[in-house]
C-alpha cells in the first residue's frame, strides 16, 4: 500500500487572529504552527494501514521552507519520507495542482487528506486533485478499512452517515474518528530527523483568486448574566431584544 | 446575468440552505436552478418563492442519493450547456465534496464559505469567512466563470416570489461515474439538520450522562431547534458524531445557539462563534464560554432546563 497524505501548516487552533500590512497579510507574531487537525487524522489512519498491512506512506506540503518543522512531526509520527513543493500556497487551485503533479509521479493506491485547512476552511483540494488526476474521491470521511484493491469507506452526510464500497486508487478528505491523533515519541521524533524530505519546485504558477484584504469581526458585547431563577428574563430578553423566537 | 444555482434535495424537498442559495443568486442575476434526482414539480416551482426564473430537472433515480462524480460531472455539464457565468451552491459536505471538482472541469474560480454579496465595482471580490469564523477574506475571483458556495444562514431568505418554470432535463449518465456502491446509510429521521437550524441546543459533559439528553431534545422541540453536543460528548458516544459542534465537527451559524453544561474550550468555540446570539447555561461562573456568550445563566442545568422549557412553552403559546 502507496499512500500519499497531504498535510497543511496551520496557525494552532487557540491562536490570536491578526493581520498586518494594512490586513493583507497573516501576522505570524506568536503564532504556533502545527499540521492541521484534520490532515493529523489523515495522517494517523495511513500510518495504521501501514503498520497492518506494510507498504508506504509518503508525507507531502505545498509551503515554504518554514513549513519543515511541521514536516518533520509528520515524519516522527510514522510517515517514511516528505516532500515538500517549495511554494507559498497562494490558492486551492495553485495547491491542488502542485498535490496533483506529485501523485503523477508516484504511483500511489490512496491520497489522503483532511476536509478541509482550518485556515482557509474551502474543503475543495481534494476533489480539484481528484478531477485532476481523473480519480473518484470522498469527503468526509470518517472511516476507512482496506481489502485487497476494494475499501470500505463510511462518509458522513448531514443528519447520518453512509457506508461505501469503492475501488482504489481513490482521494479522501478525512476527519474524525476514522483513527485518534497519534503523538510522536522519543523514537519517533530521532529518526524523523534522517528521514528524506525532498524538496521540488512548482510546476506551474497558475491562481484561480486573490486575497484582496483581510477583515477581523467587529468585538463582541458584553455578556448579561440572569439570575437562574428568572429564567423569565432570559425568554423575554430572547424575544424582545434579541428577537430570535 | 445568468446565474446557475445547484438545489440540494432533502427526501425530494428543496433544503433550506439551497433556497437561500437562490435567494443570494436572485440578487446577482436571473436565476436557474438545477435539481438532481426524484422530486415533484411543485416541490420545484416553489424555487420560484426564492427568486428562480426557472428549475432544469434531471430526474434520474440514480441521482437520488449524493454520489459525488455523478454529481460533479451533471452539475459541470449542465453549467457549461447553460450559458450561465457564475454557479451557486449552498455550502453543505455534499457540495464541499463536489465543487472542487466542477471548478477544475469547468474552469471556474471557486470560493467558499461566502457570507455576503460580491462587491463588484473593482473586479468580482466576494466575503469568505476563514479561521473557522474568526476573519473575513476579501477574496477576488479572476477567472471569467464563478463558483460560489454560500455559507448556511448568512443569506436572508426571501419569499414571495412567482412560481418557477419547471423543465426535465436530460443528461446521458455514464456508469463509469457510479463506481462507488452505497452498502447502507443512517438517518435520523424527522429531525431538523444540525447545520441548517435556525436555533440549536446543544449539551456537554455537564449532562452527566447519555439518559439526560431528554432536557435538551425537550426544549429544542419547544424551540423547533436541532440537538447538537460537544466534543467529549461524542468521543464518549453519547451522541452520534454528525451531532458534535467545533473545530473539527460540524460548524453551525444558527441566529440562537444555546449551550448547557459546555465550558467553551477554544475548539468548541471554533464550531459556534458565526452564530448570531448565543446562550449559556453553566453551574460554574468562570466557565470560558461566559466570555463569548451573549446571555449567561449560572446555574445547574437539572434545575434551569425545565424551568426554562416551562417558560418557553408559555412565551411561545
Amino acid at each position: 500500500m502507496n499512500i500519499l497524505v497531504c498535510i497543511t501548516h496551520v496557525p494552532d487552533t487557540t491562536s490570536r487572529i491578526a493581520f498586518s500590512d494594512n490586513n493583507t497579510k497573516f501576522d505570524k507574531t506568536g503564532v504556533q504552527f502545527i499540521i492541521g487537525p484534520y490532515d493529523d487524522y489523515a495522517l494517523a489512519r495511513a500510518v495504521e494501514l501501514k503498520e497492518a498491512s506494510g507498504g508506504k506512506v509518503t508525507v507531502l506540503n505545498v509551503g515554504e521552507v518554514e513549513t519543515e518543522p511541521t514536516i518533520r512531526k509528520a515524519l516522527a509520527i510514522g510517515a517514511d519520507e516528505a516532500i515538500r513543493v517549495n511554494a507559498f500556497p497562494s490558492d486551492s487551485y495553485f495547491v491542488a495542482k502542485q498535490i496533483a503533479e506529485v501523485a503523477k509521479q508516484g504511483n500511489y493506491d490512496l491520497i489522503l487528506m483532511g476536509r478541509e485547512s482550518i485556515d482557509f476552511n474551502g474543503g475543495m483540494v481534494h476533489g480539484m486533485v481528484a478531477e485532476m488526476l481523473g480519480m473518484q474521491s470522498f469527503s468526509p470521511v470518517m472511516s476507512l478499512e482496506i481489502e485487497g484493491d476494494t475499501a470500505k469507506i463510511s462518509r458522513e452526510i448531514e443528519g447520518g452517515k453512509e457506508k461505501l464500497e469503492v475501488k482504489l486508487p481513490f482521494v479522501a478528505g478525512c476527519q474524525e474518528p476514522i483513527a485518534e491523533w497519534k503523538i510522536p515519541n522519543m523514537r519517533g521524533i530521532m529518526s524523523a530527523r534522517t528521514k528524506p524530505l525532498n524538496v521540488v519546485e512548482p510546476s506551474d504558477n497558475s491562481t484561480m483568486t486573490a486575497v484582496a484584504q483581510y477583515e477581523l469581526p467587529a468585538p463582541k458585547g458584553a455578556v448579561k448574566m440572569i439570575d437562574a431563577n428568572n429564567v423569565e428574563e432570559l425568554v423575554s430578553l430572547l424575544k424582545n431584544e434579541a428577537k430570535v423566537i | 446575468m445568468s446565474v446557475l444555482v445547484f438545489i440540494e434535495l432533502e427526501d425530494g424537498k428543496i433544503k433550506k440552505s439551497s433556497r437561500e442559495a437562490i435567494a443570494y443568486g436572485a440578487a446577482i442575476g436571473e436565476v436557474t436552478a438545477l435539481a438532481l434526482g426524484s422530486a415533484s414539480n411543485d416541490e420545484l416551482a416553489s424555487a420560484g418563492e426564492n427568486g428562480a426564473t426557472r428549475v432544469l430537472h434531471v430526474a434520474d433515480e440514480r441521482l437520488n442519493a449524493g454520489l459525488i462524480q455523478p454529481f460533479a460531472e451533471v452539475i459541470s455539464s449542465v453549467f457549461a450547456s447553460s450559458g450561465a457565468s457564475i454557479l451557486v451552491t449552498a455550502k453543505s459536505s455534499l457540495a464541499d465534496a463536489v465543487v472542487g471538482r466542477v471548478a477544475v472541469k469547468s474552469g471556474a474560480s471557486l470560493a467558499s464559505n461566502v457570507s455576503a454579496l460580491p462587491d463588484t465595482s473593482n473586479g468580482f471580490v466576494v466575503k469568505q469567512s476563514i479561521y473557522t469564523g474568526k476573519a473575513t477574506a476579501n477574496m477576488s475571483l479572476t477567472s471569467d466563470k464563478k463558483i460560489l458556495a454560500i455559507k448556511k444562514n448568512a443569506i436572508e431568505l426571501k419569499t414571495g416570489g412567482a412560481t418557477a418554470s419547471v423543465e426535465a432535463t436530460s443528461v446521458s449518465l455514464d456508469d463509469a461515474w457510479f463506481g462507488a456502491k452505497i452498502i447502507s446509510s443512517e438517518k435520523a429521521e424527522g429531525d431538523v439538520l444540525l447545520p441548517e437550524a435556525d436555533i440549536v441546543v446543544s449539551g456537554g459533559r455537564g449532562l452527566k450522562g447519555p439518559e439526560n439528553w431528554g432536557m435538551i431534545e425537550d426544549l429544542a422541540k419547544t424551540l423547533g431547534a436541532a440537538t447538537g453536543c460537544s466534543k467529549p460528548v461524542s468521543d464518549m458516544d453519547w451522541r452520534p458524531h454528525h451531532e458534535h459542534v467545533g473545530q473539527t465537527g460540524v460548524k453551525v451559524s444558527p441566529t440562537l445557539y444555546i449551550a448547557v453544561g459546555i465550558s467553551g474550550a477554544i475548539q468548541h468555540l471554533a464550531g459556534v462563534n458565526s452564530s448570531k446570539y448565543i446562550v449559556v447555561i453553566n453551574k460554574d461562573a468562570d466557565a470560558p464560554f461566559f466570555k463569548a456568550a451573549d446571555y449567561g445563566i449560572v446555574g445547574d442545568a437539572f434545575e434551569v432546563l425545565p424551568k426554562l422549557n416551562e417558560a418557553l412553552k408559555k412565551a411561545l403559546a
